[in-house]
């Protein structure tokens, strides 16, 4: 072909796109919202609303564009913002539900596909404001459509917030009885990033500009294919193998991202290096496990596959990318992968293995439905024992649990899109309640004092 | 800008002379050519210089895959960098 590509490099990119489902998961414009502060709800509400629809104006289109020139599909064009919790903090009024309305409205206006960022940060304690943002939740995620939410209650530097944990694992049983929909848009966090581009744990962090472009790729289909070409090599051969195919995804990752941010006229800010599932066939970060030679994901073997997929993916995609930033890991969402689903009903993976997995990828327990009954003390508990990992290992974790109203172990509840569906997991019998009811913080680890 | 066109399909005859027809049409000049079998099915990629096209990317995009369509051929075109920050550090 051309001086610099040959037809079987151009061919193999085409096959990315047409059947491994290569695509731009998202690409996510970060707003700020802090000068829309005021004391009265509506007017605030007035400001938010103006200023998302100001800055996201183009965005959508933008991405089309994007989309059509380069022949690569961007899933999901989305919004975060400033943790509403900052932004409302001097509003009178105790119920935020008005914002999170405001939220879906401009997200409606400029037609995007999610917007985050209806969050607190309450790592270390709650401000009056937290705790008004937190009391909305149920009420704010169960009358919007496209608005997600987000709760930090720990930090390697600050220990976990005892309290937060108690008060988040009443909230998600207080959603899930509303309707449990709401929860698959509530995640949990330890140690929450600022700039991260996927939802629902997206916001718009202090630290970042006024406006931002974040872009998260995805591709486990592409992974999987390349692996399959691996049968028997050794793990330098696997390694190298999704390192080369993790650079390839990034560097349109990257692409993208500085076209949109070219497009927009707003700076560029990190691509997320993330292998996220989709429900489709050939999707699925499990099947990658097990094409690496496990029967099934879920078995002895499991966690060590995923720690060498997650590191590879880093290790790829670090070279082809200026700023990384995000969650960049693999991500083992259960209602998003179909791999997982089979082997959640298989009997092979089971909610202890899952965080186990959460120990060595990013985020945590994602998209997990449970019995219907289960308690918000059990809630509660499985959150602080995600927590204390992210903690303790300086990374991000993160809960994301769906209390399956009036369904059963076995059952299935279905989200649509790319939600998917999930399996309703067993859990541990036994009660933690007096664990939870103590309260208070525990305190940061000793390296946490690395200063 | 330049841009890669790929078109796919059965083998039959005419293929080549049918797309470069297609972009004449519309002024755009073919760079670099190149074709190959793969089994029964037949792939062309040509490197095109849009400098002169007369019509907007986007229209061009749906006009040469709805022309395709009308004789069994799947006809691509995406920008050329796609290609080049994917393969080439």
């Amino acid at each position: 072909m051309s001086y610099l590509l040959n037809s079987s490099e151009i061919l193999q990119t085409i096959e990315m796109i047409d059947q491994q489902h290569l695509d731009v998961r998202t690409v996510t414009m970060g707003i700020n919202l802090l000068d829309c502060a005021d004391t009265g709800m509506e007017a605030c509400c007035k400001k938010v609303y103006d200023k998302i629809c100001r800055s996201a104006e183009n965005l959508v289109e933008s991405c089309c564009t994007i989309e059509r020139e380069f022949g690569i599909p961007i899933v999901n064009k989305r919004v975060s913002v400033t943790p509403i919790s900052l932004v409302a903090a001097s509003c009178l009024e105790d119920d935020y539900t008005p914002l999170a309305h405001t939220l879906d409205k401009a997200a409606a206006a400029v037609g995007i596909n999610f917007i985050g960022g209806f969050s607190a940060l309450a790592h270390k304690g709650f401000t009056k404001s937290d705790l008004r943002l937190i009391n909305s939740i149920p009420r704010a995620l169960t009358e919007t459509g496209i608005v997600c939410s987000s709760v930090n209650v720990a930090s390697t530097k600050a220990g976990i917030n005892m309290d937060a944990v108690a008060l988040m694992g009443k909230i998600i049983r207080e959603t899930a009885d509303i309707d449990p929909m709401g929860c698959a848009k509530l995640v949990v966090f330890a140690n929450a990033v600022e700039d991260n581009p996927f939802m629902a744990g997206a916001f718009h962090g202090v630290g970042e500009p006024e406006c931002v472009i974040n872009v998260g790729v995805s591709g486990p289909g592409v992974v999987a294919h390349a692996l399959k070409a691996c049968k028997g090599e050794s793990f330098d051969v696997v390694a190298e193998t999704v390192k080369r195919t993790a650079f390839k995804i990034t560097r349109m990752g990257q692409l993208v991202g500085q076209e949109a941010s070219k497009r927009l006229g707003v700076p560029f800010g990190v691509v997320d290096l993330s292998l996220a599932p989709t429900p489709a066939i050939g999707d699925s970060v499990a099947e990658i496990l097990e094409i690496m030679g496990l029967e099934k994901c879920g078995i002895h073997g499991t966690t060590a596959a995923l720690a060498l997929l997650n590191d590879a993916v880093k290790k790829g995609g670090v070279m082809a990318s200026g700023h990384v930033g995000g969650l960049s890991g693999a991500f083992i969402p259960v209602s998003e992968d179909a791999g997982m689903i089979s082997a959640v009903e298989g009997g092979t993976l089971c909610l202890d293995k899952l965080e186990a997995m959460t120990c060595v990828c990013s985020v945590g327990l994602d998209m997990i439905a449970v019995p219907g009954d289960t308690s918000a003390d059990t809630i509660s508990a499985i959150i602080a024992d995600e927590a204390a990992i992210g903690v303790v290992n300086n990374k991000t974790t993160a809960v994301r649990l769906i209390p399956a109203t009036g369904k059963k172990v076995g059952e299935r509840i279905d989200f649509g899109g790319l939600l998917g569906s999930a399996p309703v997991m067993p859990i541990h019998e036994g009660s933690a309640a007096e664990f939870i009811a103590r309260g208070g913080r525990i305190p940061a680890p000793l390296h946490s004092l690395r200063n | 800008m330049k841009a890669i066109v790929s078109v796919f399909a059965k083998d039959t005859k005419g293929i080549t002379a049918y797309v470069t027809a297609l972009l004449a049409e519309k002024e755009i000049n073919i760079l670099d050519i190149s074709q190959t079998l793969m089994q029964e099915y037949f792939a062309m990629i040509m490197l095109v210089d849009l400098a002169d096209c007369t019509v907007a990317f986007d229209v061009l995009a749906s006009h040469l895959k709805e022309k395709g369509a009308e004789r069994a051929l799947d006809i691509h075109i995406q920008r050329q960098d796609i290609f080049e920050v994917m393969h080439r550090v």
